[in-house]
């Protein structure tokens, strides 16, 4: 099947490297304007009714997610996002946070829309002509991105880094995790439930609205390990999780782990390593 | 204003799932079902907005029969009525379709819904929903301003991108917002809400016909377990010695 690759500078060498693997002829672009995505969506749109492929590759990023569904749609077809695999028309995504895969089916002609997660793929080359769409319009007026002023926790240069998610339970019990990275002498980090219900600071979150971290030890407490925080924390030299659900995705990039009650774990490992020291 | 929120009932956090017989989805049977977390922030915002300018805040899901207690719930947390329009529909654009059939009738100012579900995690349904209804959208939403809640009306909204990159983005009302969990505090339904909510309308809907979908699910299973790691056993104390042991002499960071 013909394939149109979409890149962006994000993900431009692995969108590529999995289009391939989808299929032949393989024609890639990337749409030379800037962002919005009234403007993305017409401008995709154009570029299909022209090269008319059978399938629409996209990296799976924070911009695909904002006007791919819409030109999929206009299109009358569902975008297949962040798919981690692929035996088309057979693509394999996550459902249910990480706790299934699911082989999806596409049905009926193209062009269909698929999008690939960060890391399913490895990066090949990122060479791609240049579209410019005949016009431009957009509802929407997009300013130019910033960062929020002063972010006070630098996680990125920690060596040790102990990390709490929703298995604390409650605002109270960080004191729990906090003593593991004291004993550590580790930062402590959180994902991003834990954040958005202000437990902890945002500038504390892991993952990938949060920061991404690659510290010696990353010691993961009550944390399931939903894609969003893996990515974040992925390149840690060390994986240390402790979860009381022995299927949670995060003992899949665990070096070691203990399945238990983190209530009853954290404070003995706490006396360990004080035993340790 | 008149704000429309989409929410999705979606089982509750932490169930054991099973894969059904056929393989092709979760059993549904014996679980418990609560409201999609990021939903819960677009009714919160909704809410708030409403409390900023006037108006009503209509929810609306689509789902089977027992969508109705979610449904019943949001009424009781302030919202002032529901629609819901059975089906059991799960494809996206299917429901899509339902949604914009029911919102067209309703023409609401702003349409808000949480960024992605819990169970399918597509992350799609309010910008197809857009591109249905043929207004503009936004995702990931951190902050929302209706600048001009009178016609022309007009919102800005802090939309989140990666790495901890944020950006400011105008557009006209009628538009739909993709809610990230976290923007504002949820409330709980007071006494006097539940009480309340139980005289609200809640609009049955059937369903109307939408297009074939255009992928299915053919076979759900749990990932191929393949674990690198160690897993110590015994009790806490025990397996806490055992790894103190591998952060000393293998990791060396004790």
């Amino acid at each position: 099947m013909s394939v149109l690759a979409i890149v962006e500078q994000r993900m431009a060498g692995e969108v590529l490297a999995a289009a391939q693997q989808f299929g032949s002829p393989l024609i890639a672009y990337s749409i030379d304007l800037p962002y919005t995505a009234d403007a993305y969506t017409a401008a995709v749109e154009e570029l299909i009714r022209k090269v008319n492929p059978t399938l629409v590759v996209f990296g799976h990023t924070y911009q695909t997610r904002d006007y791919a569904p819409k030109l999929a749609a206009r299109f009358g077809r569902v975008l297949i996002g962040d798919v981690i695999a692929a035996r088309p028309p057979v693509f394999v995504r996550q459902m249910f946070q990480g706790k299934f895969n699911a082989d999806v089916r596409l049905v009926g002609d193209g062009p269909h829309f698929v999008s690939v997660q960060a890391g399913a793929w490895r990066a090949g080359s990122a060479a791609a002509e240049t579209f410019s769409p005949s016009s431009t319009t957009s509802r929407q007026m997009a300013e130019p991105p910033f960062r929020e002023a002063g972010r006070a926790v630098d996680l990125t240069a920690a060596d040790i880094i102990v990390s709490v998610g929703r298995g604390i339970k409650e605002k109270e019990n960080i004191p729990v995790v906090q003593a593991l990275a004291q004993a550590l002498g580790g930062e402590l980090a959180a994902s991003r439930p834990i954040c958005d219900a202000g437990w902890l600071p945002m500038d504390r979150q892991v993952g990938s609205s949060g920061q991404t971290v690659s510290p010696k030890v990353y010691v993961a407490v009550g944390i399931s390990g939903a894609i969003q925080h893996l990515v974040g924390m992925k390149g840690a030299k060390t994986v240390v999780a402790i979860n009381k659900d022995p299927d949670a995705p995060i003992f899949e990039v665990a070096h070691y782990g203990i399945v238990g009650d983190l209530f009853e774990v954290v404070p003995a490992l706490v006396e360990e390593i004080k035993k340790a020291k | 204003m008149k704000i429309a929120v989409a929410i999705k009932q979606v089982p509750l956090r932490d169930s054991l799932l099973r894969v059904n017989g056929a393989g092709t989805w979760i059993e549904e049977e014996n679980l418990s079902f609560e409201i999609n977390e990021p939903d819960a922030y677009a009714l919160e915002e909704a809410l708030q907005l409403r409390e900023k300018h006037g108006g009503e805040v209509i929810v609306i899901s689509v789902g089977p029969p027992r969508v109705s207690q979610t449904l019943r719930e949001a009424l009781a947390k302030g919202a002032d009525r529901g629609i819901h329009v059975e089906s059991s529909n799960l494809d996206t654009l299917g429901v899509g379709h339902l949604l914009a059939t029911a919102l067209r009738a309703e023409s609401p100012d702003l349409i808000l819904t949480g960024l992605q579900s819990d169970d399918l995690g597509y992350g799609q349904t309010g910008v197809v929903l857009a591109e249905l209804l043929g207004l503009p959208s936004s995702t990931i939403i951190m902050q929302v301003q209706v600048i001009n809640d009178v016609q022309p009306g007009k919102v800005r909204v802090k939309r989140e991108l990666e790495d901890g990159w944020f950006q400011h983005i105008e557009m006209p009302l009628p538009a739909v917002l993709t809610i990230q969990s976290g923007l504002n505090k949820l409330r709980y339904a007071t006494l006097m809400g539940i009480k309340k909510a139980k005289t609200k309308e809640i609009k049955l809907v059937s369903a109307s016909e939408v297009p074939q979908a255009s992928a299915v699910i053919e076979k759900l299973y749990a990932p191929e377990k393949n674990k690198q790691g160690q897993i110590f056993d015994g009790d806490a104390k025990t397996a806490a010695a055992k790894l103190v042991e591998k952060l000393r002499f293998e990791a060396r960071v004790i």
